[in-house]
């Protein structure tokens, strides 16, 4: 920071997103945390149903906070942004596949 | 109402054991005299402006370290105290709980509140040197993940005389975390301990790996980088990827106690599996992050004092990198015995073995770079000679315990603890303490005592295996970890007495070594070489070009890097007479102090003893004040300044006039 610039003022000038953007991005995300909330209040959906709305809601937030509020499009060459996001997808899905794979015995045992 | 006062005295304060009545004074009157000394030697403002609302990286490491060591005291007491216990068969020092709480608080403080923290301290003390930048990428980041550290630690710590420690072992594992088996305060204590360092542990991950791909000086390319910083690289891509997941699972713990939810009860659809499984899957890596940057030290170290440059630059890069993706696919080698299927421990098995391949090769490595070197046996040096046997062994049990079948025999023994120890200590300790020993002149501006050191390291490297070497074969008789104690039939017929014995006499040999360290630095403060030169060792790398201890902004020109080992090269360049360019000052851009960082974690801190008592009225408030700190962040535009040119001319004429 002290070398190159301030937290303010970028190189390349580019901009951190409109109000606009913001707005936006905030209203997908509320949106996308009152859907679940109002499946599993009242119950609309039988168990399966709720648990795939849930993750596939959850799947979208993460893309709406990618794009409104992290900036992954922006930067003067994404290129680490890109090698990131890859490394955080294959930890994530080692997290995901990884643990229904170890913990599937319990549907064995018992 | 006198009896409600006591009432809730008797619960919130610990009470009934002595050596908890000890403490209590102890802790008493270290409070008061740091009160009365810096009153009457005025010294609170100074305490203020120069270290709590500092944001220079260099001060920032200096209290990570101090707190580190603090750490690593009580972390050690908390060993001999357990090493006392199992001296001798139907000992009756500590009680059965005392013991639990005791082996929780050590295994928790000696990773979380003692490892991290010293490699926190020398990624701030080292790396922007390294890399020739003047700070961090974040300089208020940095300052905010050390107060949030050190609020977390404070917290845990507290659990001691206050409403009790954890006692469920050091990743407090349900179904015995929970509320059901654990219904006071010290598993809260763990939970806000953690989280709230957790915060600034993320922090620090993503200021540091900012700082080396952003902050690098004028021509040094990625491979042209030393290699602590690689080191540093490589684990602040596994703490970013592996603290989010401890953070959530500790949540999802935190959730069940707080909110009778049952993500890892025994009941209502919980499996208490599931938190050993994500646990592990921060808790694997997590040696990981600890190790790489020892790894790093040594490596400069041996080049160093080998007069060489590193064997296998590429290859150590290659292999530190792929370690930190590995790293993150070896986890259920901590349960094998779960009862996952053959496939899952095969799988698992065989990564764990396949991480041993890098690892390997940077040994050799080491090894190469000191064949046909021009060896100086310093103190780091020694610590690196130490470390390079006992990793090997630490390694290799390390094999034996990655075969899944024979797992279930060393699972939860001796065994298991004498490796892990291995590694910890021979690997990570010795690894810092070399580090410590090696950029002490650059940070203090004087060397540490030879022979003090010389004493202390023989103590520890000796005391080490005294300690741990009986105990794989304690392992292999029966003797099963966080066992309190144990009868005069196993102590005497099965032979588990002596053993123990002797590994007790190795605990108090390692801790006389503390103590020799400890000494060392008092007496160095005083008599210690100075270091005029700023190269006291003849270094290779930019840290080595600057006075020691380093002026606030490090360096007075943006070094221009072209190969590396830069330093070396300039040195070389200099004995072939080849003049180094004119300097020209400019003004030089700098962060201004703060003193959001520190409010602000006092805040966390308060909310966090809220929630651990469940006392929402301190909760709430603390976090509103986080919340306010957030925003008077945001809305200070006033964050840096300049240092004008004639303040830099007169601060290196000063700090050349000493040193040329
Ligand atoms: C200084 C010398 C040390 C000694 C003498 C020592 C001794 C011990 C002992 C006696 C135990 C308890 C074994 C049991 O009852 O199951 C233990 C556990 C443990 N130690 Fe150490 N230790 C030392 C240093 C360290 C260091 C440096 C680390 C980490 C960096 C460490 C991490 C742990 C952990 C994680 C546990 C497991 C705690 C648990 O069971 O929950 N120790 N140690
Ligand atoms: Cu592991």
């Amino acid at each position: 920071m002290s070398q190159h610039n301030t937290g303010h003022e970028h190189a390349s000038g580019e901009s951190h997103g409109s109000l606009k953007s913001y707005v936006i991005g905030f209203i997908f995300s509320i949106v996308l945390t009152i859907i679940p909330l109002v499946i599993v209040m009242n119950g609309l959906l039988n168990k399966t149903q709720t648990v795939i709305t849930i993750m596939i809601m959850a799947v979208l937030q993460l893309i709406v906070q990618l794009f409104f509020f992290m900036h992954i499009r922006e930067g003067e060459k994404p290129r680490w942004n890109v090698m990131t996001l890859i490394v955080g997808i294959i930890i994530v899905l080692t997290i995901v596949g990884g643990s229904i794979w170890i913990m599937s015995f319990n549907s064995t045992v018992q | 109402m006198w009896e409600n006062i006591k009432d809730f005295a008797s619960t919130f304060f610990v009470t009934g054991d002595p050596l908890i009545y000890g403490a209590d004074v102890s802790i008493a009157l270290t409070s008061i005299a740091i009160v009365f000394v810096l009153t009457y030697f005025k010294k609170w403002t100074w305490l203020w402006r120069e270290w709590i609302t500092t944001v220079d990286h260099k001060r920032i490491g200096i209290m990570y370290l101090i707190a580190s060591l603090l750490m690593l005291f009580r972390g050690g007491v908390d060993a001999l105290l357990m090493r006392t216990q199992l001296a001798l068969p139907n000992m009756k020092f500590l009680q059965a709980d005392h013991y639990n709480a005791v082996f929780t608080t050590h295994g928790t403080i000696m990773i979380l509140f003692m490892a991290m923290p010293m490699m926190f301290a020398l990624f701030n003390l080292v790396v922007p040197l390294q890399l020739g930048a003047r700070d961090v990428a974040y300089p208020f980041l940095n300052s905010l993940s050390f107060w949030l550290f050190l609020m977390g630690a404070m917290l845990f710590n507290l659990s001691f005389v206050i409403g009790g420690s954890p006692d469920a072992g050091w990743l407090s594992y349900p179904p015995l975390s929970e509320l059901s088996h654990s219904p006071g305060v010290g598993e809260n204590f763990y939970i806000w301990g953690i989280q709230i360092s957790g915060i600034g542990s993320l922090a620090t991950g993503i200021n540091f790996l900012v700082t080396i791909l952003k902050m690098r000086a004028p021509g040094m390319k990625m491979m042209k980088m030393p290699l602590f910083s690689w080191s540093v690289l490589s684990s602040s891509i596994i703490i970013i990827f592996a603290f989010p997941i401890l953070t959530v699972t500790l949540a999802l713990l935190f959730l069940d106690r707080f909110l009778g939810a049952h993500f890892f009860t025994m009941d209502l659809g919980g499996n208490p599996m599931m938190y050993v499984n994500l646990i592990w899957m921060w808790g694997h890596p997590e040696v990981y992050i600890v190790v790489l940057p020892a790894f790093g030290i040594f490596s400069e170290v041996v080049a160093t004092f080998s007069k060489k440059k590193i064997f296998g630059y590429n290859s150590m890069v290659f292999s530190m990198m792929l370690i930190s993706i590995v790293s993150f696919f070896t986890w259920a080698h901590h349960f094998f015995t779960m009862g996952a299927s053959a496939n899952v421990n095969v799988f698992f098995a065989i990564s764990t073995m396949v991480i041993g391949i890098p690892t390997g090769v940077k040994i050799f490595n080491w090894l190469f770079t000191m064949f046909r070197g021009r060896i100086t046996i310093t103190q780091p040096m020694l610590w690196t000679l130490g470390f390079i046997p006992c990793f090997a062994v630490g390694g290799a049990t390390g094999v034996m315990l990655a075969v899944a079948p024979a797992d279930y025999q060393y699972h939860n023994s001796y065994f298991l603890i004498a490796h892990f120890h291995q590694v910890l200590i021979g690997g990570v300790v010795f690894g810092y303490l070399a580090g410590i020993y090696y950029w002490w002149p650059k940070v203090f501006g004087f060397k540490l005592n030879d022979r003090l050191g010389k004493w202390a390291f023989w103590l520890w490297n000796i005391g080490f295996y005294v300690c741990f070497m009986p105990q794989y074969a304690l392992g292999f008789m029966g003797m099963t970890r966080r066992l309190y104690t144990y009868g005069s039939d196993t102590g005497w017929d099965l032979g588990w007495a002596p053993l123990n014995l002797i590994s007790t006499v190795g605990a108090f040999l390692m801790g006389l070594g503390f103590i020799f360290q400890v000494w060392q630095i008092s007496y160095s403060i005083r008599k210690g070489e100075r270091d005029l030169t700023g190269d006291p060792w003849g270094g290779r790398t930019l840290e080595w070009s600057i006075p020691s201890p380093a002026p606030m902004y490090n360096f007075a020109v943006e070094p221009q890097v072209t190969t590396d080992d830069a330093w070396w090269k300039v040195k070389e360049d200099r004995a072939k007479g080849i003049k180094p360019a004119p300097v020209k000052y400019e003004p030089i851009h700098m962060p201004k102090n703060s003193a959001i960082p520190f409010v602000m974690s006092v805040c966390w801190f308060i909310a966090g003893f809220g929630f651990v008592f469940d006392w929402m009225w301190m909760a709430i408030p603390g976090l509103i004040g986080v919340a306010i700190c957030l925003l008077a962040r945001s809305f200070s535009y006033d964050t840096d300044y300049y240092i004008p040119v004639d303040e830099i001319e007169r601060t290196e004429a000063a700090l050349r006039g000493r040193t040329v």
